[in-house]
């Protein structure tokens, strides 16, 4: 049996997990949070949502398909810190290219393995998430009270601006798959690569901006909708950068859709506050209710963040009246907005998936409506403006 | 959308008596809905014949119609209670298949009954392939390359529509795939597809390309009529296709899926429950997905509750069958709160942060002659459940689980050649598992073994880690705390351990717990530790954190029985069960041990505690610690549970274990053949001239003394394992051979075997002073056939006071002299006025449920209450016994039980493809049990037959073909069916005794004379081809059993009542009598209750 270097999981509270080192050896520092998928921890690992977080994974068997070269949500591994109880020793699927131990290794992600991940993941349910350290090989024979005081040391993730870190350093584009129908302007905050794929098939040309973008660049693009996606760190953050720029898209009454940060971010531009979870929303079977329809879509999560918005009655905004679209009904979280005077909508969960079921799909279906419905009227506009 | 207010009363149909490929699951799911259709103030009236269920407990429905499950008696029962609704969903196949026919034939219509929880166009759309296939390919997806036949030559003309052999063939609308097998050949065609035809009701089978060595999964999915679709649980199996999914290993959730691949098969799930319609309730569909590319195939669906969604609610957490009935009431999803987190919805889908095996328990050794490979027919009689954070662990405990010799890994012993347990390997049977071990061992690689039983290789590394650690043990030098942290982690027993190192599991315990290398209980929440969980679901780790929660009320921890088996099946559930009820009644906090999961014992909400645990020594002395650690401990029940927990009693003793209720001195002093037989002596009782023989010659020694024929048998067995009835020399030779490899430490047992007796049961309770006898129940059969397999009576139909009074004096003297303090049943022979001892079981018998239900006394609850120190006394001023009188004092008006047993014989087929033979004898081998209640024998045995086989035949041909021994006794029962119109045929002998009693006899021509000269059939040929309404064929000794085989394989062949008893045979004239004047009505268990209670009151 191959015997892994023992490592070591330092949680900012000084309860510390022993096991044995997985993935790059050395320490790495970041926020402990759990995801309960149990499938798509390639999807996972490469969200770029997860940047700055050390991911406790509560299936225990990771690693069993290896690593594809179709899956990565994008270029790069996120996750500052792995911790699963399980490695697969290999990888079992025909699309496999390689194991995730040697993925890991390959770019220098720092993992534990062996540890009892229910503990913690218990731990973190009640105390909330916290800072934490996992510390392999050599990094790991330093006494846990060292060890404690270098996580006390690290950042902490509110207040932490992290879009710079993930967002593309320059536009690109993600052509249609058929006809060209749509054009949308998309903010990369962290976006993963199935978004703009969702949108492309179904007629969309999609320009992802990189978080730098300036509403002159967005504007130039002359789009029909526009788009803010997932991403790391504190709403409270894009108060100067982002939220100016998404109320100048309002109120040229371009069609707006907003996922997960985009969705605390479009909150924030109508006025809400944000608040941080006390350990968050990472799996795929989360129920959120859509409160128009009264349906239930089980969706995929991955927020520790949450727009502070009024579930029950509609909120008199700047924009307009808005309304809470959609809650989880685990605990009653805002999961979506939708304006009702300009064509805005967002939700705090992941339509597009990956890792995740399908069931919200619809809502790249919705906003492309939006953007259908807002080229007639500009259509009718312009018909009225001749005649 | 609250629930609806127009329904008032509902009428559950139940599944009927535990079949292969129909269990104990429907139980569990039936008594869930009977429970939350009566919590949402429904008016519930169930039929199940089945009286070892839980749900037949009259506490669970507001009527309970203990009645054979056909149109006929269902539609009785509509028309007396007239129900609002038909909720057909959770009795299996059976229940689908009557609510099928009541809607076809109008009576739902007649009655304006609505059928809820699923339509009649879904359940068609879901069980006709033909249909279904339509929907695959409507949705996009697709199905197998199949052709539908409805005769042998569209069989034959399919398959080269198919591009050749080997093909699958699948019968519709049958059950647990019954009839369904890999053709590989034309003969094989002609064997598989002609038995399918047969069996289908609508003589319609399907062939499809084969998908052979495929990986196979199912989802098991809800819908509520709002359209909210969830995905329960993915189980993936680790047999890949062409092992049907009740017989192979499966782990739960998938394993070797990403995710891209697992939300495909949840897509095309979901729109294959839409498309066909399921409106509320679950359903499983089952896939195969192609290892080389992922080409997905979808396989079947099934429109109700099954056993896999039974498994998956185990494994997660999530109660399927409950959250069903809620949907068919009108509920959503969203509106259902989670039992387990209490503050979430049931609008999820479960995320497990563990592992679940489960694996089927088979009894191949009660059918030597079957064909062990295991096929897309259903074959286990039983499965046992294992939770574990990793799959290793999960799979050691599943095996050891299964409480069969054998079954856990081994590295002990010697090896074989690889090339031979490769060979080996590629061939399906219940021992596979085993064989990837010893290939390991014999050098064998992942590929290799790939290769052979394409089997994931992810499963095979798994696998592999096991072999490996077991080496690292063997060969390290020494057991530090790490290495025996690692081994336990990956699942070995201190057993196993023991083994491989040369030690003694006691050693291997001390020095584990020396070490500090304890087990963790983690807790199944449906939600990966997400929220809190409210209920105490737990299984064993070795892990760091432990969530046992501290109690204070005294905890009674109640050892269940295992997986069913033959032999021990669901009956003793039913004890387990009952025995919880009562003492959380009686103020303590209830612990249910059991790794059953198919059963009402391992619902979360059964118990105030669950350990879904294996029930070896060890995994119970662990939890007994872990509640000892939490709370006072009050003692362990090991009596309700059959053989799995008494086999335990010593070792719990000596460990320091408070065991309740009998004590393992007094079990011992029953179990041992010497002891027991000094009880006896002291009683002044008589057994049966018995002998025990360590060797061939002391056996032959005591068979010439007491005389042929005579009963062997190893002792401490349950179900009759090895029993035989030997007619010479030559035979006890044979049967020693291998009697004494069955069990090596235990002597063999030679007993006289009593011709000619009447076999009398009898289940009683003692408290140390007083005796409550709960019932006598008369055997049908002789003695000679295995109680479990004989039919009974009760009240007894030809005993009198007398007799009764012998019964109870010497059930007492035993009971007392045994030192019962509960539950203790014995087996009497009664021959030529004498009454014979033949065993005594001190604990709840098999029988226990029906004497409950035929008596309307709550006897487990009461043994259970005895145990912890109730006498009989207080328990009757308490109400739970009568106040006077019992069981052997029924008032005379009570109504008559009979039990029938139900045989698997359909099932098994030998490796040249021919039926098994279906004989009674000493060794059980029935799976299941019905019960039919009427106000005299011929009613009631009637419907017992109607329940366990369809209905007797009230016209038509009976062939009649007995045993030397039996010509007299034939005669008056012939003649009687005969006075009532039917056709008698025989063979020459039998024709011409009949003949010489004035019997008109048609005679018919022996298999052996082959057809005669102008075409006339043999016999056999004319039971295959139906033109024989009944069979009567008793076998006696060597001589005549070649032609009698032919005869009876072709009876269950043909699906023909087949009665292989003089006694059965006499008892059925008597129903078909009864049966003829058309005066069998229907009763509730309620409605008799109040009779016998009133009865009882008038004294």
């Amino acid at each position: 049996m191959s015997m892994r270097p023992p490592a070591i999981l330092v949680l900012e509270d000084g309860r510390t997990f022993r096991g044995d080192a997985y993935g790059a050896l050395g320490e790495t520092y970041g926020e402990a949070v759990f995801t309960t998928g149990m499938t798509g921890y390639q999807e996972t690992l490469t969200d770029p949502s997860y940047h700055r977080q050390v991911v406790v994974m509560t299936a225990p068997h990771i690693g069993n398909t290896g690593v594809n070269d179709e899956d990565p949500e994008s270029g790069r591994i996120w996750v500052s810190g792995y911790v699963v109880r399980d490695p697969s020793r290999i990888a079992s699927n025909w699309r496999s290219r390689r194991s995730l131990d040697e993925e890991l290794v390959a770019q220098g992600i720092v993992g534990i393995s062996g540890v009892d991940t229910r503990a913690i993941t218990r731990h973190l349910r009640e105390r909330g998430a916290m800072r934490c350290g996992v510390f392999s090989g050599d990094a790991a024979k330093a006494d846990a009270a060292t060890l404690v005081g270098k996580v006390q040391a690290s950042p902490e993730m509110a207040g932490a601006d992290l879009v710079g870190d993930v967002t593309t350093p320059r536009g690109y584009v993600v052509e249609p798959v058929g006809e060209h129908k749509f054009t949308v302007a998309a903010y990369d905050l962290g976006i993963k690569s199935m978004t703009p794929h969702r949108m492309a098939e179904r007629g969309a040309r999609v320009h992802v901006l990189p978080a730098t973008a300036t509403l002159e660049d967005v504007l130039a693009l002359e789009p029909d909708g526009f788009f803010m996606s997932n991403g790391p760190g504190d709403p409270e953050t894009t108060e100067e950068t982002m939220v100016p720029i998404v109320r100048a898209v309002l109120e040229r009454r371009i069609p707006v859709f907003g996922i997960c940060f985009g969705n605390q971010i479009l909150g924030k531009a109508f006025g809400f506050g944000t608040y941080k979870l006390k350990y968050g929303h990472r799996g795929i079977n989360q129920p959120v209710q859509d409160r128009a329809t009264g349906k239930v879509e089980v969706t995929a999560h991955n927020h520790g963040f949450a727009v502070d918005a009024p579930a029950d009655r509609v909120s008199d905004t700047p924009f307009g009246r808005v309304e809470v679209s959609h809650v989880c009904l685990n605990d009653g979280v805002v999961e979506g907005l939708r304006a009702l005077d300009v064509p805005a909508f967002s939700v705090q969960y992941h339509p597009e998936a990956a890792a995740g079921p399908h069931d919200a799909a619809y809502l790249f279906d919705r906003f492309t409506d939006l953007m259908a419905g807002s080229k007639s009227d500009t259509v009718r506009n312009d018909k009225k403006g001749q005649a | 959308m609250p629930k609806r207010t127009d329904l008032k009363s509902v009428l559950v149909v139940g599944s009927g008596p535990i079949v292969i490929g129909q269990a104990a699951e429907f139980d569990y799911s039936g008594t869930q809905a009977c429970r939350v259709l009566r919590s949402e103030g429904l008016r519930v009236i169930l039929v199940n014949s089945n009286p070892a269920t839980i749900m037949t407990d009259p506490e669970v429905a507001d009527a309970t119609y203990v009645e054979p499950i056909t149109p006929e008696f269902v539609e009785k029962i509509i028309a007396k209670e007239r129900p609002d609704a038909l909720l057909p969903t959770l009795g299996g196949q059976t229940a689908l298949n009557t609510a099928v026919a009541l809607a076809e034939n109008g009576v739902l219509d007649k009655y304006n009954v609505e059928l809820i929880g699923a339509n009649i166009a879904a359940i068609q759309s879901g069980e006709d392939r033909e249909k279904f296939k339509q929907i695959v390919d409507s949705i996009g997806a697709e199905s197998a390359r199949s052709v539908i036949c409805h005769s042998m030559e569209d069989c034959l003309a399919g398959v080269d529509e198919l591009g050749g052999y080997p093909v699958v063939v699948r019968p519709s609308f049958t059950m647990g795939g019954a009839g369904s097998g890999f053709a590989h050949n034309e003969e094989e065609l002609r064997r598989i597809a002609g038995t399918g035809l047969a069996l289908s009701p609508t003589t319609e089978v399907l062939l499809e390309e084969s998908i052979l060595g495929w990986k196979e999964y199912e989802l098991e999915l809800m819908r509520d009529k709002h359209d909210n679709v969830v995905v329960v649980c993915s189980i993936e199996n680790f047999d890949p296709m062409g092992v049907h999914t009740g017989d192979s290993i499966t782990v739960a959730p998938a394993m070797t899926l990403t995710d891209r691949e697992y939300q495909e098969l949840r897509d095309i799930g979901i729109a294959v429950i839409r498309a066909v319609g399921v409106d509320t309730g679950g359903c499983n569909i089952q896939f195969a997905v192609n290892p080389a590319d992922g080409r997905i195939i979808v396989i079947e669906m099934n429109p109700r509750v099954s056993r896999s969604s039974a498994l998956a609610s185990k494994a997660t957490g999530f109660p399927i069958a409950k959250i069903a009935a809620r949907l068919a009431v009108g509920y959503t999803l969203d509106e259902i709160p989670n039992d387990i987190t209490r503050e979430t919805p049931a609008s999820f889908e479960p995320a497990l942060d563990y592992v679940v095996v489960k694996v089927p328990r088979f009894a191949f050794e009660k059918f030597p002659a079957a064909d062990s490979t295991l096929t897309t027919t259903m074959k286990s009689v039983g499965e046992a459940m294992a939770i574990g954070r990793s799959f290793p662990e999960a799979l050691q405990k599943a095996l050891r689980s299964l409480e069969k010799k054998g079954s856990e890994f081994t590295w002990v012993g010697p090896v074989r050649d690889k090339a031979a347990v490769l060979a080996d390997a590629a061939r399906p049977t219940d021992g596979r598992i085993n064989l990837l071990v010893e290939a390991y061992r014999a050098g064998a690689s992942i590929s290799e073994l790939h290769e052979s039983t394409k089997i994931d290789p992810w499963f095979l590394d798994q696998v592999l880690l096991i072999h490996e650690t077991a080496c690292e043990l063997r060969d390290a030098e020494r057991l530090s705390p790490e290495l025996l942290h690692r081994v336990k982690r990956t699942g070995f027993s201190d057993k196993q351990i023991a083994g491989i190192r040369n030690l003694s599991e006691p050693v291997v315990r001390e020095l584990r717990h020396s070490l500090g290398v304890r087990p963790v209980y983690k807790t199944v929440d449906t939600c990966a530790a997400e929220f809190a969980a409210r209920t105490p679901y737990h299984y064993s780790s070795y892990d760091e954190e432990t969530e046992v929660e501290p109690r204070d009320k005294p905890a009674v921890i109640i050892l269940g029985s295992g997986p069913n088996r033959i032999g021990q099946g669901i009956e003793f559930d039913y004890s387990c069960v009952h025995a919880s009820f009562a003492l959380r009644d009686a103020g303590y906090e209830t612990v249910m041990v059991n790794c059953n999961p198919e059963t009402v014992s391992t619902d979360y909400d059964t118990s105030d505690r669950l350990y879904f645990e294996p029930l070896t020594l060890e995994d119970v002395l662990e939890i007994v610690d872990a509640e000892r650690a939490a709370g006072p401990l009050a003692g362990v029940v090991v009596q309700l549970g059959g053989q799995t927990p008494l086999g335990l009693a010593q070792a719990l003793k000596d460990a320091g274990v408070p065991v309740v209720g009998t004590s393992p001195e007094a079990i011992h002093l029953a179990e041992d053949r010497g002891a027991f037989g000094r009880v006896l002596a002291e009683a002044g009782l008589p057994a049966p001239k018995h002998g025990t023989a360590f060797s061939f010659a002391e056996a032959k020694a005591i068979a010439d003394e007491i005389g042929y024929p005579v009963l062997v048998r190893p002792s401490y067995v349950l179900g009759g394992r090895g029993m035989e009835i030997v007619y010479d020399e030559v035979m006890l030779r044979a049967y020693i051979e291998r009697a004494t490899e069955i069990s090596p430490e235990h002597p063999v047992l030679v007993d006289r075997f009593l011709d000619d007796a009447i076999e009398i049961d009898v289940d009683a309770l003692f408290d140390g002073e007083e005796l409550y006898l709960g019932g006598v129940m008369e055997h049908i059969e002789e003695a000679g056939i295995h109680s479990g397999d004989s039919a009974c009576a009760l009240p007894p139909i030809t005993l009198g006071g007398h007799d009764i009074k012998r019964l109870r004096a010497s059930t007492e003297a035993i009971a007392r002299g045994v030192g019962v303090r509960g539950l203790i049943n014995i087996q009497y022979a009664l021959a030529g006025d004498i009454l014979y001892v033949l065993e005594a079981n001190p604990r709840a018998s098999r029988t226990v449920p029906f004497v409950a239900k035929a008596t309307a006394v709550p006897l487990a609850k009461a043994a259970a209450r005895i145990g912890m120190g109730a006498t009989v006394a207080e328990l009757r001023a308490e109400g739970l016994l009568p106040r006077v009188g019992d069981g052997g004092t029924l008032p005379s008006d009570s109504p008559i039980s009979v039990k029938e047993a139900v045989m698997p014989w359909s099932r098994f087929r030998t490796p040249e493809g021919s039926g098994v033979d279906v004989i009674l004898g000493p060794e059980m081998r029935s799976t299941g049990e019905v019960m039919g209640i009427d106000a005299d024998f011929g009613k009631a045995f009637a419907k017992s037959q109607a329940g366990a086989y369809g209905s007797l035949p009230l016209k038509g041909k009976a062939f009649v073909s007995v045993a030397n021994r039996d010509k007299r006794s034939m005669v008056f029962p012939v003649k009687a069916l005969h006075d009532l119109g039917f056709e008698i045929l025989a063979t020459d002998g039998t024709a011409d005794v009949l003949r010489r009693n004035g019997i008109p006899a048609t005679t018919v021509r022996k298999l052996s004379q082959g057809p005669g000269p102008d075409g006339e059939p043999t016999i056999v040929q004319m039971i295959v081809d139906g033109g024989i309404d009944l069979i009567v064929n008793t076998p006696f000794g060597v001589g005549s059993r070649l032609d009698g085989y032919e005869i009876r394989t072709a009876a269950v062949q043909a699906g023909k009542p087949c009665i292989t008893t003089v006694q059965g045979f006499a008892a059925a004239v008597h129903g078909i009598e009864a049966l003829q004047r058309g005066e069998i009505g229907i009763g509730s268990l309620q409605e008799y209750a109040e009779k016998i209670n009133a009865s009882r009151a008038e004294g």
